[in-house]
């Protein structure tokens, strides 16, 4: 398993020297909503916390690198730390909230889906921002404006972040922390009941989940150059956060990455060709389906279906 | 207004992601039905309710049932699917322009004592009312409607006295999205519609829902009487556009204070 990842990963690292510019897009995608449904994953997949708002991270992180690299000429190698720390501020307040009122599964979701619409809503409403029209940001090419000629540079970073998010995941999975977290999506009163502190916990998940999907909100903006309130703090963005965890499988370390792999190109192929013609929801229609399709068939993800036919090909 | 299509919401208990997506669905019905064929929304609705009771009672059988027994989580992911799938079909198929049926009693206007009510407004509350007691009267004094209400409460009990619980359930899953289709065909000549209105009109229904107190008749009345007014305040104090802002932190504050709603029992 080890060799198979090495094995992998060298294969990416050299990958964009054969690839063509539209192929390293692809890949930048899987790369990118791997890392969010990593993100993702921490809260949503090993606590258990569905939240369906986690485009109120990416938003906020994605709007402060934005206005502060445009209006303050802060570089966003460090707004990128800002904008997580705003997004890390605002998941605690969401779950401090959620947790400490004892919102649970429906209620829980519906929490965060408000908290993103509010987000965006506002946003909507703020000239500052751009309101409607969008914020756009002015290509200069400046690698520290987080602005690259090459598109294999942002290759390289948004798999750097990919493989960032999945160490801290693994490192994660390893410790106490991440027992606990399995523990609590598995029996929250048992696991209270045994004494641990299971709001300190969903909390801290929260968090560091909220902290990385805001991170993520900067290669968004300085990757697209160009910020919607719809877009960014919309429904659709979080159903593409969730959905790659899910079909890959939640709680699993390699789940988001395999979702991604197998959901992005998916996604990017129904949009050239369902785009064309006017059917804008076509790909959306395909993963409401995937997503009941998997719920009824394989509600564990594929990543540990994978493993079960890995295992008794081993055999 | 809202107050007659609220108190439907209000008696629904299930928790219905694709809720505001069937009820747009009704809305384009009426309104296939009035380009296409030429009839009056407020004939038309009968149409609509049986045919978002087909879906509903489809769902139900085909989708929910599989996973009753599974985690919540499995659930809301479930019908966050059937949502998608619901509110992209209609972009698909009707594109993303809003639409409004148009009505011959829509141009009327009568004086109602003091205040000047168009015809369609009326009829429309008028009709909701009705639907409204007669669902309540179904939930209370009939066979079905007392088993629903048994199996809603306690299944396994249902289960064991010999209901079959899951006709039960497919049953009252498509009497729910018929009213939903009924609510969306009769609000189709006030308010105009689009694809991406489902999400709203499902927050709208949870709110209401969620303050009422599930299953509470005067909880889901005085429920929509505060979420319009809210709203309604909202859209005058601020900008139109920050009404859905309203009614959104409306849910937020109502989550965490009242989750029983303000007449259910407190939080189990």
């Amino acid at each position: 398993m080890k060799w198979l990842a090495a094995a992998a990963l060298l294969v990416l690292l050299v990958l964009p020297a054969v690839l063509n510019s539209y192929a390293v897009t692809v890949f930048i995608f899987i790369f990118f909503y791997a890392f969010l449904g990593q993100a993702w994953n921490i809260v949503g997949g090993y606590a258990g916390q569905l939240s369906a708002g986690h485009a109120a991270f990416v938003g906020i992180g994605a709007y402060a690198s934005a206005l502060l690299s445009v209006q303050a000429g802060l570089t966003p190698w460090i707004g990128m730390l800002v904008g997580g720390l705003l997004s890390a501020a605002l998941g605690t307040v969401v779950g401090y909230l959620g947790f400490r009122f004892g919102l649970r599964g429906f209620y829980f979701v519906l929490l965060t889906v408000a908290f993103a619409e509010v987000c965006r809503i506002v946003a909507l409403n703020t000239d500052a921002v751009g309101g409607a029209l969008g914020y756009y940001i002015t290509f200069t090419g400046d690698p520290w404006q987080f602005q690259f000629q090459d598109n294999r540079v942002y290759y390289y970073v948004a798999l750097g972040l990919m493989l960032i998010a999945t160490g801290i995941v693994a490192g994660i999975e390893r410790r106490r922390f991440g027992a606990y977290l399995i523990a609590i999506r598995e029996d929250e009163s048992a696991c209270e009941a045994l004494g641990v502190n299971t709001f300190r916990y969903k909390m801290l998940a929260m968090i560091v989940s909220s902290f990385l999907t805001g991170v993520g909100g900067t290669f968004y903006a300085f990757y697209l150059f160009s910020l919607q309130p719809a877009a960014v703090f919309g429904i659709p963005l979080s159903v593409e956060i969730i959905i790659r965890p899910i079909v890959g499988g939640a709680g699993t370390v390699m789940g988001p990455i395999l979702g991604s792999f197998i959901l992005s190109p998916l996604a990017e192929a129904s949009r050239v060709y369902f785009g064309q013609g006017g059917w804008t929801g076509a790909h959306l229609i395909a993963y409401g389906l995937l997503l009941i399709a998997v719920v009824l068939f394989l509600p564990q993800g594929a990543y540990p279906a994978l493993r079960r036919l890995w295992a008794r090909a081993a055999r | 207004m809202a107050v007659g299509l609220t108190l439907i919401f209000g008696v629904m208990r299930v928790v219905n992601f694709a809720h505001g997506d069937m009820m747009v669905w009704g809305m384009y019905l009426a309104w296939m039905l009035s380009t296409r064929a030429g009839i009056d929304p407020y004939v038309g609705f009968v149409a609509c309710a049986g045919a978002l009771f087909l879906m509903g009672w489809v769902t139900q059988r085909l989708l929910v049932d599989r996973i009753v027994n599974a985690p919540h989580e499995m659930q809301i992911l479930l019908m966050l699917g059937v949502a998608l799938v619901l509110e992209n079909a209609a972009l698909v198929a009707f594109g993303p322009d809003p639409q409004r049926v148009r009505s011959p009693l829509r141009a009327a206007t009568i004086w109602l004592g003091p205040v000047f009510v168009d015809v369609a407004r009326l009829v429309t509350f008028a009709l909701a009312m009705v639907l409204t007691l007669a669902l309540y009267l179904f939930l209370t004094r009939t066979d079905l409607g007392r088993t629903m209400r048994a199996a809603a409460d306690n299944a396994y009990g249902a289960l064991v006295i010999g209901t079959d619980v899951r006709r039960v359930y497919a049953a009252a899953f498509g009497i729910g999205a018929a009213c939903v289709g009924a609510a969306g065909a009769l609000v189709s000549p006030i308010l105009p519609f689009q694809p991406a209105g489902g999400l709203s009109l499902s927050v709208a229904s949870f709110n209401i829902v969620i303050i009422g107190g599930m299953g509470s008749l005067p909880g889901a009345f005085l429920g929509g009487l505060l979420v319009s007014v809210a709203e309604s305040l909202g859209a005058v104090f601020l900008s139109p556009s920050m009404k859905e802002l309203v009614s959104f932190s409306l849910l937020i504050v109502i989550l965490l204070f009242r989750p029983a709603g303000l007449f259910g029992k407190t939080a189990a």
